[in-house]
C-alpha cells in the first residue's frame, strides 16, 4: 500500500510548487554562490537562510521519491499483498458502510427493505471509487476541482 | 491450548473495575496501552532531554522522528496543516511504538483490535468534521459536491460522496486491524508448525528447518509492516485533515 500512497503524494507535490522547485533550483544555486561571495558578509545571512530554505524544500520534494522507488524493487510479493489489502478494504469499507446506513434509515424510517437495498447500491458505487481514488485511476478529492474540467462526468 | 494461533489476542482481566454496570477494568490491552505511551513519551522526553546542537544517536531518532512526520504533514496539508501537528505525531508514535511492542514474544498488540483501531481512526475523522465545520461553516459541505457533474446526477454523486466519506475512518482502521492480525497469526501459525513437526523425530526436525525459516522471514516483514502501517495510518490522517483545511476548491 506504500507505492500507491507515495506516488500520490509525490504527484501532489510534483504536480505543486516541486517541479517548478527542482527546475529552477540548479541554475539558481550555481547563481547564487558567486555573488554570494563577491558581495561580502552583510548578504551572506540572508543568502544562507535562503539557500538553507530552498535546500529544505528541495529535500522535501526528493524525500518521497526515494522509498517509493526502493519499495518498487524491494518485494512484488510484499507490495501486492499491501496493494490487496489496501483496496479490498477500501471496497468493504464502502459496501458496509452503505448497508450500515441503509438499515438505519430502515430502523428510524421504517422503509423496511427499501432504504437497505438503495444504501447497499450506494455503498457499492462508494466502495468502487474509494478503490478507483485509492488507486488512483480517478482524481483524488482535493485535487477534483482542477481536474474536473477535463474528467467531467467520467468521474462518477 | 499453547498452538492457538488467536490465543495471544485475548483480552484477560488484570484489575476488574466495575462502574454503574459499565466494566472499566484494567485488561492486558490497557496496560500494553500505557506501556506504549510510557515508552514513547519517555524515550522523546529522555532523548531530548540534553538538548545537544550536535545529538547524539538516540537524539537524532528522536529529531528523524519528528522531521519525519512534520514533512509528510507539509507535503499532504501544507503548512497551514502543521498546527495539527502534535495530533498527528502523537498518533503516529503510538500506532508505531505499540507495533513494535506487540512483535515482542508474550506482549499484547494493542492496535490488532478493532475497536482500539477504530477509536483512533474515529479520532482522525472527528477532527476532520469539527475543525472542517469550525473553519469553512456550511462550507465544508462542498467536499461533497463535486463540481462540473450534470445536475440530475448532483443527488447521486453527493450520496455515494458522503458514503465514500463516511467509509473512511472504516477503512482505515481496518488496513491497520488487518494488517496487524494477519501477520501475527501467520507468525504464530508457522512457528507452532515447528514444534508440530519436530515431534515426528528426525526427519520431522529436518523438515522443521522450513517453517523456522519462514518464521525468521515473517518476524522480518512483519517489523517492515509495523512501520508501515504507523506511516500508512499517519499519511492518511494528514490527507483527511487536508480535506478539512481545504475543501476541494
Amino acid at each position: 500500500m506504500l507505492p500507491a500512497t507515495l506516488k500520490r503524494m509525490d504527484g501532489h507535490v510534483l504536480s505543486g510548487q516541486g517541479v517548478a522547485m527542482a527546475d529552477s533550483k540548479r541554475p539558481d544555486e550555481t547563481g547564487k554562490t558567486g555573488p554570494g561571495d563577491q558581495d561580502g558578509p552583510e548578504f551572506r545571512d540572508d543568502d544562507l537562510e535562503h539557500r538553507r530554505r530552498r535546500l529544505e524544500a528541495s529535500l522535501a520534494t526528493r524525500r518521497p521519491g526515494g522509498p517509493t522507488a526502493k519499495e518498487g524493487e524491494r518485494s512484488g510479493n510484499l507490495a501486492g499483498f499491501g496493494q490487496a489489502l489496501k483496496l479490498s478494504s477500501e471496497f468493504i469499507a464502502g459496501v458496509a458502510v452503505g448497508a450500515l446506513l441503509g438499515w438505519m434509515v430502515d430502523h428510524w424510517a421504517g422503509t423496511s427493505p427499501w432504504g437497505l437495498i438503495i444504501f447497499l447500491l450506494l455503498g457499492f458505487g462508494a466502495g468502487v471509487l474509494n478503490v478507483m481514488r485509492s488507486a488512483g485511476v480517478v482524481a483524488d478529492a482535493g485535487l477534483r476541482a482542477q481536474d474536473k474540467r477535463s474528467k467531467g462526468p467520467d468521474e462518477t | 491450548m499453547a498452538n492457538d494461533p488467536i490465543h495471544q489476542f485475548h483480552i484477560t482481566k488484570w484489575i476488574p473495575i466495575e462502574v454503574g454496570g459499565y466494566d472499566l477494568s484494567f485488561t492486558n490491552s490497557s496496560a500494553f496501552m500505557v506501556a506504549t505511551v510510557a515508552i514513547a513519551g519517555a524515550f522523546l522526553f529522555l532523548t531530548t532531554s540534553s538538548r545537544g546542537l550536535i545529538p547524539g544517536r538516540l537524539q537524532s531518532i528522536s529529531e528523524m522522528s519528528y522531521e519525519f512526520v512534520a514533512s509528510m504533514l507539509r507535503d499532504a496539508a501544507g503548512t497551514q496543516g502543521m498546527r495539527f501537528f502534535p495530533f498527528v505525531f502523537s498518533l503516529f508514535m503510538f500506532v508505531f511504538v505499540a507495533n513494535f511492542i506487540g512483535l515482542f514474544p508474550y506482549f499484547f498488540t494493542v492496535t490488532s483490535h478493532i475497536i482500539v483501531t477504530f477509536a483512533l481512526s474515529l479520532l482522525v475523522i472527528g477532527t476532520v468534521i469539527v475543525y472542517g465545520f469550525l473553519k469553512h461553516g456550511l462550507g465544508f459541505l462542498r467536499l461533497f459536491v463535486p463540481q462540473g457533474v450534470p445536475a440530475i446526477l448532483v443527488p447521486l454523486v453527493v450520496m455515494i460522496e458522503v458514503i465514500s466519506f463516511l467509509s473512511r475512518p472504516l477503512s482505515l482502521s481496518v488496513r491497520l486491524f488487518a494488517n496487524m492480525l494477519a501477520g501475527h497469526i501467520t507468525l504464530k501459525v508457522f512457528a507452532g508448525f515447528v514444534t508440530a513437526l519436530s515431534a515426528y523425530g528426525a526427519v520431522g526436525v529436518a523438515g522443521a528447518v522450513l517453517p523456522l525459516f519462514m518464521t525468521v522471514a515473517i518476524t522480518a516483514l512483519e517489523v517492515l509492516v509495523a512501520a508501515l502501517q504507523a506511516y500508512v495510518f499517519a499519511v492518511l490522517t494528514c490527507m483527511y485533515l487536508n480535506d478539512a483545511l481545504h475543501p476541494g476548491h
